[in-house]
């Protein structure tokens, strides 16, 4: 993965010389290790601090948002969804972007990395021939299978190759198939419980929020000028961690996602407490491919479900 | 919210037309009985007052 990195490089130069766009979006390395951070590259020079690793998980179609420059942005499988879904949406136009298409091979999970070594992490470095990667601090060091680090979401991913690109860095990689992995095996587990089940295995889940809302501010579809957590005329909701007002936070922003969401993980990837914020946008993303054959993101000639109205729309909840 | 764990039955979906007085009714008969049946379950869905006033 880390040979993208030339070819990256090499597109997004050509494009500023061109002067075929403003500006590049991609990645450059984090303060920590596994936080590679945003960088909006302006000039030939900028570029050069590029970088392409496992640790490029955040979605950068959320700095797109209604911008007016003409935008290359280095595009992984999910960002090129929430792409699609920012164009539908009237957030940029299409012809203000062109896309690096960049096929993923996964992104690490920082989380799951941090709990299974003894101390801080100071460095990391991945090997791509043999798929391992080496986790460093002071006192440890230890080689891991990047198979055993995925993110859940890049775990399950079906859609690892940009759906719309205006250039591939490399040649698609192999997708997997529902039949390979299943996706929704942890939406069941839940759907099983009793209610009372249910009620605590969420307040379980949001025990540690600490309200900080980095989800929301992660998340590529949390535009809205004036999120309803942050309203005060009127306050839909209280700012306490009550675990009322706590709930109400994740299910109704969960919902805003409903049939927007392309499971990219950016919520729990950004999430200081390790919250799997996913569990509530997965279940919507199951229902509405169950209920109506919907995956978000992958095509530009289709409106969402919630845009639309049909006459034969499921609708037995209504009495 | 049943994937949360409300109680099937204690949140209710109608469509009722202006003109549909008596369904209002029944409705609204219907879901205040179903949702008394199924007891307050300890205050959980409300808020708590702040511990410290």
């Amino acid at each position: 993965m880390t040979t993208y990195i030339d070819k990256i490089k090499e597109i997004s130069k050509r494009l500023l010389r061109d002067g075929k766009v403003d500006m590049v979006i991609g990645f450059r390395k984090g303060s920590l290790p596994m936080m590679n951070q945003p960088m909006f590259a302006r000039n030939e020079g900028d570029v050069d601090s590029f970088v392409w690793d496992s640790s490029c998980g955040v979605n950068l179609a959320n700095y797109v948002t209604d911008r007016s420059e003409r935008i290359g942005i280095v595009a992984k499988g999910c960002d090129s969804r929430n792409l699609v879904v920012h164009i539908i949406e009237n957030k940029i136009k299409r012809d203000q972007l062109y896309i690096i298409g960049v096929p993923c091979t996964a992104m690490i999970d920082r989380h799951r990395i941090a709990a299974m070594v003894p101390g801080e992490i100071e460095s990391i470095e991945e090997n791509t021939a043999d798929g391992t990667i080496t986790v460093k601090g002071e006192g440890f060091s230890e080689t891991l299978n990047k198979a055993d680090l995925l993110q859940e979401n890049c775990a399950l991913c079906m859609h690892r190759n940009p759906v719309i690109q205006d250039e591939p860095v490399a040649d698609p990689v192999p997708e997997q198939s529902p039949d390979d992995v299943d996706r929704y095996a942890k939406v069941r587990e839940v759907e099983s419980m009793s209610p009372e089940e249910k009620w605590a295995y969420f307040d379980d889940l949001f025990s540690d929020c600490i309200r900080c809302y980095a989800c929301r501010n992660a998340c590529p579809l949390c535009y809205c000028p004036t999120c309803f957590v942050d309203e005060s005329k009127p306050q839909w909701v209280g700012k306490s961690i009550d675990p009322t007002d706590i709930r109400t936070f994740h299910f109704l922003r969960a919902y805003h996602c409903a049939g927007r969401c392309t499971d990219c993980g950016a919520c729990v990837r950004s999430c200081p407490m390790g919250i799997n914020v996913r569990a509530l946008t997965k279940k919507l993303e199951k229902d509405c491919l169950e209920q109506f054959d919907w995956e978000s993101g992958l095509t530009l000639d289709k409106r969402p479900p919630l845009d639309v109205f049909r006459p034969d729309d499921p609708e037995e909840f209504i009495k | 919210m049943e994937h949360m764990g409300l109680e099937p039955g204690r949140l209710h979906f109608s469509w009722i037309s202006s003109a549909e007085s008596t369904k209002f009714v029944d409705v609204a008969k219907k879901v205040t009985e179903e949702v008394k049946a199924l007891g307050s379950k300890d205050k959980k869905y409300v808020k708590s007052k702040p511990k410290v006033a």
